[in-house]
């Protein structure tokens, strides 16, 4: 594996590859995409978004790969179907980042329990194994302590972590691995933990997005790509109001806003 | 397609209920007539509770004289529900759980209230399909879609057509009327042995590519889909939706509906494959469907702070999908109400899984308890927008709009809760 210049020629556009959105497209996960594009659009770097369905050959000489959450059969198929590619391997060991949501996050590691429980090989890229517990379905906001992702090049400052959580298995980090951050409110890996990093390959539980709830995050995976110094100030007003909510909303355990008897009984 | 023979009507059976059945009935208006007496709602649901508490075997008791028909599905099965009823009811007399309330106790209240043999159009929740089924024996079952919502407190879609699948086999309707482009109810609707398929050209398949069947891929082309894993595929479709005409038993339909949209004719197209299958007449159930101009308050025009405004509701992807067809057009000002209430979904993430783009330069006033999660969404999609403390100041700031056309009725488009509350602010369910 060779290193990668921090900073890249400005004449090439990023490309960001939406990993099988037809298979792993559940919760929004789509919007990291939209997020990472526009935030290099705003500061007029030119990005190309490139959509890989199940099916298609994937590319391996993409910037960033984005792998979102899914149900249980198609996450099946999806590892079957990168397994047989190779295509995201031979990008990883070209130094490409990588961001996993949820069932995404299970498949890049080294094993996961299928629907039936049967546990199933992995893609191996991130170090981490997830397992099923006798534990309830984590469903909820999740929050963090402030997140940091430690580089050969220093330590990333990514501010408390909020998102929505939504999955049945808990996830153990490898030897090899960094987590993001300990969790405030909510389940994450499992372990008091959230997420798994195994170099430029993010791993986490956060829908939301997770890139529309954490620009710190997005800009460091835009970091690695074209340098922190490319990375100029953007109006994140509409973020930070949205992230003071949910930040208050998670602590407040205000899983239901506003839930009333009314609301209740209309559903059943 | 079935032969347009009249149906074996269960009507002319015995229709007096069991003395146990009579005190559940009773016991149920009492305790509906005390809820709406101290405001707590319309009381339907918690007298629904109340009679099956008494006797638990109530729906069959109270479907054993009439005709059932089902109506499912994650998007418009109320509104198929109302043009269904409507469309039957040229000809026959009509009881209906219209109100939405959808599971078991919903339906047991709006049948004790109706005479015994009239028949009864139900809209069931998804996921009480099942036990529905059981009870009633339903002659008919339409299925319409199945598409995500609310997954953070629902199943996933799979595991209800799954449901769904067991359910027609267990106990087989006459007919089951079922959408030809959504492979997750096609692959639910095989397991009956007569279906109607109805082509809707359904242009929401983001829900579906899975196969329900092996897990395979399905590969959606402009006149279809295959699974390219297994045998399933789009089956030839007895109903059509061609350029806006509906094809059905032989005849082209083209008549204009109160109700606005490409969606609703898909629904229409439903109502009237489902009314063929009771035995109605074609020209009589078209007749029906044009009495249907809002249902539930949905594309209601009422007076709100001096301003007309237009009620629209859309609750998950599918169904913007669809509203964004109505919103897509004009320039003038526009207020979109999200919130995350149970009923909701906790998780408004879908709200990156809709094409807000199609909007283009109409300026949006984000309200509702997710509001900030839906101007973040706005926001990444260079759309014009600001965010609003409630309705009045959203109508407000419409108001004050260089964009503000005062001829034309505000358009307030809502998911599910945040449709509730403006609904009632402008008088509540007609």
């Amino acid at each position: 594996m060779t290193s990668l210049p921090t900073t890249r020629r400005t004449d090439s556009a990023v490309r960001i590859v939406s990993l099988y959105p037809d298979l792993l497209g559940t919760y929004g996960d789509g919007g990291n995409a939209l997020v990472l594009s526009r935030r290099l659009e705003w500061r007029g770097i030119a990005v190309e978004h490139i959509t890989v369905d199940a099916g298609e050959p994937v590319p391996d000489s993409a910037d960033l790969y984005l792998v979102g959450g899914g149900e249980d059969g198609p996450q099946v198929q999806a590892t079957r179907e990168l397994e047989q590619s190779q295509g995201l391997h031979r990008a990883v060991d070209n130094g490409a980042v990588v961001l996993a949501i949820c069932a995404g996050m299970q498949i890049l590691g080294n094993r996961f329990p299928d629907a039936n429980g049967t546990i199933r090989p992995g893609l191996g890229l991130l170090d981490c194994e997830t397992v099923r517990v006798d534990k309830p379905r984590a469903v909820g906001e999740l929050l963090t302590t402030r997140a940091q992702l430690t580089t050969p090049e220093g330590i990333i400052e990514l501010g408390p972590l909020t998102g929505f959580e939504n999955h049945a298995g808990r996830t153990i980090p490898g030897n090899r691995s960094q987590t993001l951050a300990s969790v405030e409110v909510g389940e994450g890996n499992g372990d008091g933990t959230e997420g798994v990093v195994t170099g430029k390959i993010v791993g986490t539980y956060l829908h939301g997005p997770a890139l529309a709830r954490n620009p710190l995050l997005a800009d460091a995976l835009l970091g690695w790509i074209v340098g922190a110094s490319a990375l100029t100030p953007l109006d994140d007003n509409d973020v930070d109001s949205l992230r003071t909510e949910r930040i208050q909303a998670a602590r407040d355990h205000e899983l239901a806003p506003r839930r009333s008897w009314r609301d209740i009984l209309r559903r059943s | 397609m079935t032969a347009a023979t009249t149906p074996a009507s269960k009507s002319g059976q015995t229709t007096a209920l069991r003395p146990r059945a009579r005190l559940a009935v009773a016991a149920g208006r009492l305790m509906a007539w005390s809820s709406r007496v101290v405001r707590f709602g319309t009381g339907s649901v918690i007298g629904g509770r109340v009679s099956l508490l008494i006797d638990k075997n109530l729906l069959s008791e109270l479907t054993a004289s009439r005709d059932v028909v089902i109506v499912s599905a994650t998007n418009g099965k109320t509104t198929t529900t109302k043009l269904l009823a409507s469309a039957l009811g040229t000809s026959r007399p009509i009881v209906s759980n219209w109100l939405g309330a959808n599971m078991t106790p919903g339906i047991v209240a709006a049948l004790a209230a109706a005479n015994a043999t009239d028949t009864a159009v139900l809209e069931v929740d998804e996921r009480w399909v099942d036990s529905v089924l059981r009870a009633t024996n339903a002659n008919t079952v339409v299925l319409l879609n199945l598409s995500r919502d609310q997954l953070d407190r629902t199943q996933e879609v799979r595991k209800l057509a799954e449901q769904w699948r067991i359910a027609l086999e267990t106990t087989p309707p006459r007919t089951v009327v079922a959408n030809a482009d959504d492979p997750l109810v096609t692959w639910a609707a095989l397991a009956a042995p007569n279906v109607v398929w109805v082509g809707t050209g359904q242009e929401w398949t983001a829900d579906a590519a899975g196969c329900p069947a092996c897990s395979g891929r399905i590969d959606f082309t402009d006149t279809g889909w295959a699974c390219s894993g297994c045998d399933l595929r789009r089956p030839s479709v007895d109903v059509a939706i061609n350029d806006g005409a509906i094809a059905i038993g032989g005849r082209t339909i083209t008549g204009e509906l109160a109700l606005p949209g490409r969606v609703n004719r898909v629904n229409a197209a439903f109502a009237l494959a489902a009314a063929l299958a009771m035995g109605a007449d074609l020209d009589q159930a078209f007749d029906g469907l044009d009495d249907v101009r809002e249902v539930a308050g949905r594309y209601r025009v009422a007076q709100f702070s001096d301003s007309a405004i237009r009620l629209l509701l859309a609750k998950n992807p599918a169904g913007w999908h669809e509203a964004l067809e109505l919103l897509e057009g004009p320039s003038t000002p526009l207020v979109i109400a999200i919130n995350a209430r149970i009923a909701d979904g906790h998780d408004p993430s879908w709200l990156w899984d809709v094409a807000y783009e199609r909007i283009g330069q109409r300026f949006v006033i984000a309200i509702g308890e997710r509001r900030h999660d839906l101007a973040v969404r706005l926001r990444y999609g260079n759309l014009n927008h600001i965010v609003a403390d409630d309705l009045e100041s959203a109508i407000e700031l419409v108001r004050q709009s260089p964009a503000y056309d005062p001829t034309m009725p505000i358009d307030v488009a809502s998911n599910y809760t945040a449709f509730q509350d403006h609904l009632e602010r402008v008088g509540g369910v007609l």
